[in-house]
């Protein structure tokens, strides 16, 4: 594995849908007039506040989420992107991703996104399947999913989009054939999520059931296959690219480096001398609003982690790619030893079922254990 | 004090919800005893669980004065008494303390199980008996049917059989009338030395312990000094008093008097049933016979569902204990299971009662492991033990011969589901001593070894006779039988409190029940786990839980990190609370569940 170079992202939420989906558990809202004038002044004050603490990072990526940030003016986003811009250095790389929905309204205005400054575009398509994007009460239909992928592959380098699977009843050969179908459109870079019920939705408040351990199995199965075989092979549970087009935003994350996250219910990680602290934003979309006008940040908490913590984060996180975590990253982002941060006993069990290898001074989580990934964790950590 | 002619001392026979406590309240009712205020549906049950259930735990008692119809006044003692085969000897002493009892039958519903032995019960106390055919206001009701049954189940003259409505009221005179024409007055000395004896006591928050008694000879006053006999404990008396039925203090009780009286005792352990108290300084020559100390027969471990709970389970079981001292318990750990206590108790309905009440009455959330009768083992070494509870069974080696105990059963079912009961008895190795048919309904009387009762055999009597079977049983002695102890294990490793006595002939079936019961209660882990059932090293059952195949969360991003850390913490939390078992941790709860009696 070539050496891992340091980066810092920084998230942008942008709370409000045009209508909140019966899935969906984020933090996202329903509202009808918005100020946008008043939200970039929100957004340039926290901004500005992180830039005092953080000016000597060199920024590798900006990622607008939600919520449906296709939804905020793209004024708006120039504007963030050009204060971006005069309060850090960034790199030659810059990525600039923004969540957009495939509704037509929407899709007039990528050129306007593209011309903002966005440079790679992940659309939430969820499915090509009228009824299916139906139940998950979506406003856009199969066409003008189709349409918003071509017209936005014109426009932007770089995109990727999201499948919605293992739909209540859906079989493996209907799965096979909409991931087929997908698959005819191109793309480089896929987001393939299995359908969970979270609390607080609407699903879960109608009991609607996720598939069982077989079904999901199966389903994720033929999805790994699938895409080994089209060239886009998993790097995170979840995410599928050909070389080279893998989120850099998201491997942030996933490695375990730092990121800011700005807007409500945005979650940070600054470290400083191995010191890592987690910062959470308020949830509440107007009172982050008012604290970020009166305060300058809209902060709900700020606090450091312990070793543990630290150490849970990474692997948490880090055995979600498939290419692991090698002890000289987690030497480089901890400053201390992976092997002895381990129990030899439990790491051992899980090399002898075959979920785990600890070659060449990387951990990794093989295909198996990476798809029961969550009983690894509490079995490897505990 | 009313002559000895003028009094009477009753028990009522009943089947649950024939009407006795109606009847009792009706009889109060006529004679007074309460205003329509104080009446509360059924005065005689105070328990809320007896309340509930139709039972009678305590034995209780209320004096009515009752005018009759040759213009005389008498003093009736109505001793209502616990209504269930696991107090049988509770119900003989209150039986003792009477001459006579009122035989209620249902008319719409026939001669029970639970009738036919408190009946036996009565006749051995040489009680006089007036069959009463209650409900006689019902549709259903068949008076003629009935009384056949009653002459040809109980061998009774149901001749002059008394037909009343507890519930309307209807011949509710009559009944106070054949007390006093058809039963025996009480005989005694008053000038001889106290003779009582002890039919029951509880403890009472004001006034500490509280014993009803029967004086025979004799006469208890406040002030007195009294010894129980069986103890030789010495106790001076401070209150005396009858029941009206709230409790009236009265100077003495003279021959065939029914009372109580308070000594300033601690606890009910102190107190037998059945015991002779006489007077300390003057003591009768002789006990009253039939004394004999209450011996649990059904063995069982309580663990609290909440470890936490513990010590607060044990303050419960002492204060439970101060009001029946019938049931005993020590503490006990489980590797599986950790903190628990092994008790004693009289029966299966016993066993319930007491852990309904713990968990109502003291608010815990109880997990009762499967019941266990007591085994006698015969050692190699010509010696003789107890067996209380399976975990505690020796080498095989050092033991010669193992018995078990068995009972006598009495089952009463109608016709069409005669077939399924027998077949049932059979399955559970019972050996037929009797059948006989009375009108539509038969009589099977049954020996069967009480390991077969305790397992789930009411339930599935309940089932195989959709409710109409009635079941009663007495203890009937220990016998040789084939008896293996089956241990259960997990990835080779032994669950200590699962395992079980079973005959040699069940052991596999058993053992493959609960290896499914477990196969269904594990969650799946990453690894297989394998469960099974083996007696000494040989294995009989075996089922496998197959390891997990998918557990992983689908959405994992910046924002995430936190609540998905939580979790985990959470998940390794838990963890330092399972068993583990190799390298697999198995909670708690799935042992608890396993062992949860009742649901299959």
């Amino acid at each position: 594995m070539d050496e891992i170079k340091p980066a810092f992202g920084i998230y942008i939420h942008w709370p409000f849908c045009a209508k909140k989906c019966p899935y969906c558990d984020f933090n996202s809202h329903v509202q009808d007039a918005i100020d946008h004038d008043l939200w970039l002044k929100a957004y340039l004050r926290e901004l500005r506040y992180y830039a005092a603490e953080t000016s000597d990072r060199l920024v590798t990526s900006v990622f607008f989420g939600g919520g449906t940030p296709s939804l905020m003016k793209p004024q708006v986003i120039e504007d963030i992107l050009a204060e971006i811009g005069r309060l850090w250095d960034c790199s030659e790389d810059f990525e600039i991703t923004a969540e957009a929905n495939p509704s037509s309204s929407e899709t007039r205005l990528f050129q306007d996104f593209r011309q903002a400054g966005i440079n790679r575009l992940s659309i939430g398509v969820q499915s090509f399947n009228d009824q299916a994007l139906q139940f998950l009460g979506r406003l856009h239909d199969a066409a003008e999913a189709r349409k918003a992928v071509e017209s936005a592959a014109k426009i932007f380098d770089r995109l990727s989009f999201d499948l919605i699977y293992a739909l209540p009843g859906q079989t493996p050969a209907e799965w096979q054939r909409a991931l087929g179908e997908a698959l005819t459109l191109a793309p480089d870079h896929l987001s393939l999520y299995q359908l969970t019920i979270e609390p607080g939705t609407v699903f879960h408040q109608d009991r609607v059931a996720a598939a069982d351990e077989d079904i999901g199995t199966e389903l994720y199965e033929i999805t790994q296959g699938l895409m080994d075989h089209a060239g886009l092979p998993a790097y995170e549970i979840s995410n599928h690219a050909r070389e080279t087009q893998e989120s850099r935003h998201n491997l942030v994350y996933w490695r375990g480096q730092d990121y800011l996250g700005i807007g409500p219910g945005a979650h940070g990680r600054l470290t400083r001398d191995f010191q890592t602290e987690m910062i959470q934003n308020v949830r509440e979309p107007g009172k982050w609003l008012e604290l970020a006008q009166t305060k300058g940040l809209g902060q709900h908490k700020r606090t450091p982690i312990t070793a543990e913590e630290r150490r849970d984060e990474i692997l948490l996180m880090g055995l979600r790619l498939t290419e692991g975590v090698s002890a000289d990253h987690y030497h480089t982002l901890t400053g201390t030893d992976l092997a002895s941060s381990l129990d030899q006993i439990r790491l051992q069990a899980l090399e002898n079922e075959g979920f785990i290898t600890f070659r060449d001074n990387i951990l990794k989580a093989t295909p198996a254990g990476r798809q029961r990934l969550n009983a690894v964790l509490a079995h490897l950590l505990s | 004090m009313t002559e000895l002619t003028h009094k009477r001392n009753f028990a009522i026979i009943a089947h649950i919800d024939h009407g006795k406590s109606t009847l009792a309240d009706r009889m109060i009712e006529f004679c007074g005893g309460l205003t329509d205020r104080e009446m509360q549906e059924q005065v005689l049950d105070s328990m809320d669980i007896e309340r509930e259930r139709g039972i009678t735990i305590k034995a209780q008692t209320v004096r009515l004065t009752y005018k009759a119809r040759n213009g005389e006044t008498y003093e009736l003692n109505l001793i209502d008494t616990p209504g269930h085969v696991d107090f049988s000897y509770e119900v003989s002493r209150s039986l003792a303390a009477c001459e006579g009892s009122l035989l209620i039958v249902d008319s719409t519903q026939g001669v029970e199980a639970q009738t036919l032995a408190n009946v036996y019960l009565a006749l051995d106390a040489d009680h006089e008996i007036v069959p009463i055919l209650n409900k006689i206001d019902l549709q259903a009701s068949e008076p003629d049917r009935i009384k056949s049954q009653i002459e040809d189940v109980i061998g009774l003259d149901a001749s002059d059989a008394l037909e009343i409505s507890a519930k309307t009221g209807l011949g509710i005179e009559d009944v106070l009338e054949a007390i006093v024409e058809r039963l025996p007055a009480p005989v005694g000395e008053a000038a001889a030395p106290l003779k009582a004896l002890l039919v029951d006591s509880w403890y009472d928050p004001y006034l500490g312990v509280m014993i009803l008694v029967r004086v025979q000879d004799g006469k208890l006053a406040r002030g007195m000094k009294v010894k129980l006999m069986s103890s030789g404990e010495v106790h001076q008396i401070d209150q005396v008093g009858v029941f009206k039925p709230k409790t009236t203090k009265v100077d003495e009780l003279g021959p065939g008097d029914v009372g109580y009286f308070t000594a300033s005792i601690k606890t009910v352990a102190e107190t037998n049933v059945g015991d002779t108290i006489t007077n300390e300084k003057n003591p009768t020559a002789e006990p009253l016979s039939g004394f004999k100390p209450s011996v649990p027969v059904v063995f069982s471990s309580l663990f609290p569902t909440d470890a936490a709970d513990f010590e607060e389970l044990r303050e419960s079981l002492a204060k439970l204990r101060l009001n029946d001292a019938s049931f005993v318990y020590e503490a006990e750990t489980s590797a599986a299971l950790g903190f628990g206590f092994r008790c004693g108790f009289l029966g299966l309905l016993h066993l319930e009662i007491v852990q309904e009440r713990l968990e109502r009455e003291f608010d815990l959330d109880l997990i009762t492991t499967a019941p266990s009768v007591v085994y006698r083992l015969h050692m190699t070494d010509g010696s003789e033990r107890e067996l209380h509870n399976p975990a505690d069974m020796p080498e095989v080696t050092q033991i010669d011969y193992i018995e078990e105990p068995w009972i006598k059963a009495t089952i009463m079912v109608p016709d069409e589901h005669l077939g399924g009961v027998l077949s049932l008895c059979t399955e559970r190795r019972g050996d037929q001593i009797e059948l006989t048919y009375a009108g539509n309904r038969a009589m099977a009387i049954y020996r069967l070894p009480l390991n077969e009762i305790v397992f789930d055999f009411y339930d599935r009597l309940k089932s195989t006779s959709r409710g109409y079977a009635s079941f009663d049983y007495q203890m009937d002695g220990y016998k040789e039988s084939d008896l293996v102890k089956v241990s259960i294990l997990v990835n080779g490793e032994l669950v200590d409190a699962l395992s079980f006595m079973a005959h040699k002939g069940q052991s596999e079936f058993r053992g493959r029940a609960i290896c499914e019961r477990l196969k269904d209660l594990i969650p799946r882990q990453l690894f297989k786990i394998a469960v099974q059932a083996a007696i000494g090293g040989k294995i009989i059952a075996r089922a496998t839980i197959s390891a997990m195949r998918k557990d992983v969360t689908a959405k994992c991003y910046g924002g995430d990190i936190t609540r998905k850390r939580k979790l985990l913490e959470k998940q390794k939390k838990g963890k330092k609370k399972m068993r583990q078992f190799g390298q697999v941790e198995i909670p708690q709860s799935a042992f608890l569940a396993a062992l949860k009696m009742g649901d299959d």
